[in-house]
């Protein structure tokens, strides 16, 4: 099974992200990588580098960011485990490092399974 | 400090269990470096996971889960082995048990999962893929170790009852025991050897759950993600060794045809029939990038070969766009390497493909009389396609229908009959033209 997990910050300390934290994240994802379970992750620069494309009434519109939103799109993740609870641990592993290394830091990460074979399977 | 996590969604047991996943083989193995016995390990594993399912849900999962376990089995190591050495003052195990001792004396938390962890994984697998061991058994033993796959989980993906993979886990650590198999690294001279029989368990539980036969049980294609996720370990483990990569190579991109392979009625769709849209690119990213490790370390070996020619699938985008050239040359290179009648019954297709139905029909040919293939169905439908394509009709329709004959799958008893319909209307249709 295939989960994608995107991180948002709600609350931004305003020192930038201790070197310790970078550290861990790497060493996290290192471990994730090598137990087969991490396939890919990445950060997600600021919206007001992107931009929103949107459909309404029938119109495209595009939009340069940075969205409106209070909660920033930080990061993804896409992992393969073998349960929604194996998803949720990684997760938590890597709050707790935000949570040890970098004070004042608040956010939430969300985890949403990704359609795979399984679900186009013959008879599912 | 241990701060626990505020649960309010999901299972408690389940958020366990997880971890157990995540954590269990690490722990055996650091386990089974103390005590020298894969048996006990899991058992004093399994000890400290019931002591988790007590503890935790009230505590907390801790923030260092496997250090927990660890240090938790670690001390009912020491209780054991105090128990043992009492009755029994063997010298070995009261050295064992003094090393053991000072080992948790000085284990905090933070690193009871020491640098060891690498090493002592690799040992296990090597140990659990231990030739002296049945293929069932080093299969079902790998899964339980490294897996952290259940009894009940084992024999639901081999659709076996669970008291034969029960037995079939006994045996396989009875005979590591009475054996004296040491938990050890294979010696420099054999290790070429070993690492080919960790690399087949692994393959094989990849086409257990690759195989066409494979039900719509969830476990049954769970298994070739356990095996990707094995073999992901091993590369991470073992990177020098090109194999590692190539086997890996080999299983991603398979994996990603996963949801192109079978039809909307649940029939096999052949590869050049594959919808390629439906193909994982993910998976065949990683797969061509394990490829390109594999062949920065040297020559490749069999895994490497076949991941080469899976990649030629992959990278093409188009049935038309196959390198069938490539293909056919690396065919007779796997042929080479690992010479099989198989191996050549593909190659003479892929030399059809890239140089016409003769040139594949005169390999074919020479495998008529090749024993191994006496009765496999393939071998008659290869060259029923290729004499069809030679428009040599009615010899093609004799081919199919021994094809037939042969076949014990509906879906390709079908497909064949089908075959040998569409041929005598031809040759009926081609006879009246030329009358």
């Amino acid at each position: 099974m295939r989960y994608m997990i995107t991180l948002k910050a709600t609350a931004k300390p305003t020192t930038p992200p201790p070197a310790e934290l970078m550290e861990a994240i790497t060493a996290l994802g290192q471990e994730a990588t090598a137990a087969g379970a991490l396939l890919d992750t990445n950060g997600l620069a600021p919206s007001a580098e992107g931009a929103r494309v949107e459909l309404v009434g029938g119109k495209l519109s595009v939009t340069d960011g940075p969205f409106a939103e209070a909660k920033e799109l930080i990061s993804y993740a896409l992992y393969q485990v073998r349960s929604k609870e194996e998803a949720i641990e990684w997760t938590s592993r890597f709050l707790k490092l935000h949570r040890d290394l970098w004070d004042g830091w608040e956010g939430e990460a969300d985890i949403w399974r990704v359609f795979g074979p399984e679900d186009f399977a013959p008879g599912a | 400090m241990l701060e626990s996590v505020v649960m309010t969604g999901g299972d408690p047991r389940q958020a366990i269990e997880a971890v157990w996943r995540i954590e269990s083989a690490r722990v055996i193995a650091g386990l089974a470096r103390m005590v020298g016995d894969v048996g006990l390990a899991e058992e004093l594993a399994q000890d400290a996971l019931v002591a988790a399912l007590e503890r935790w849900p009230e505590s907390g999962v801790p923030d260092n889960p496997g250090g927990w376990l660890m240090l938790t089995a670690k001390h009912r190591a020491i209780d054991l082995l105090r128990r043992r050495s009492r009755y029994d003052q063997k010298l070995v195990e009261l050295g064992r048990d003094m090393e053991i001792r000072q080992e948790a004396a000085e284990a905090e938390l933070d690193d009871a999962l020491d640098d060891h962890i690498g090493d002592d994984l690799l040992r296990l697998l090597f140990t659990a893929c231990h030739p002296v061991l049945s293929t069932e058994g080093r299969l079902a033993l790998t899964l339980r170790l490294l897996g952290g796959l259940t009894t009940e989980e084992i024999a639901r993906a081999f659709l076996v009852p669970e008291p034969t993979v029960a037995q079939r886990i006994v045996r396989a650590k009875r005979t590591l025991a009475d054996r004296r198999v040491k938990i050890e690294m294979p010696a420099p001279d054999e290790l070429a050897e070993r690492l080919s029989s960790v690399l087949e368990v692994v393959y094989l539980i990849f086409n257990e759950g690759y195989s066409p036969t494979a039900g719509a049980d969830w476990m049954r294609t769970s298994l070739c993600e356990e095996a990707l996720r094995l073999g992901r370990v091993l590369a991470g483990l073992m990177p020098d060794e090109a194999e590692v990569h190539g086997l890996v190579a080999l299983m991603e991109i398979q994996a990603s045809r996963a949801a192109a392979r079978i039809g909307p009625d649940g029939a096999a769709v052949t590869l050049l029939d594959q919808d390629r849209r439906l193909w994982d690119r993910l998976l065949i990213r990683r797969g061509l990038e394990a490829l390109g490790r594999a062949e920065a370390l040297g020559r490749l070996g069999p895994y490497g070969l076949q991941a080469a020619i899976a990649a030629c699938h992959a990278r093409a985008l188009s049935p038309e766009d196959t390198d069938w050239e490539r293909i056919a040359a690396l065919y007779r290179l796997l042929a080479h390497v690992a010479p099989s009648p198989v191996v050549e019954l593909n190659r003479a297709v892929a030399v059809s493909m890239a140089y016409g139905p003769e040139r594949g029909l005169e390999i074919a040919d020479r495998l008529v009389t090749e024993r191994a293939l006496a009765n496999y169905p393939q071998l008659p439908a290869v060259r029923g396609d290729l004499l069809e394509r030679l428009g040599r009709l009615d010899e093609a329709g004799e081919e199919f229908e021994r094809a037939v004959g042969l076949t014990r799958n509906e879906q390709e008893r079908a497909l064949f009959t089908a075959r040998v319909a569409a041929l005598r209307e031809r040759g009926a249709q081609e006879g009246t033209g030329r009358r």
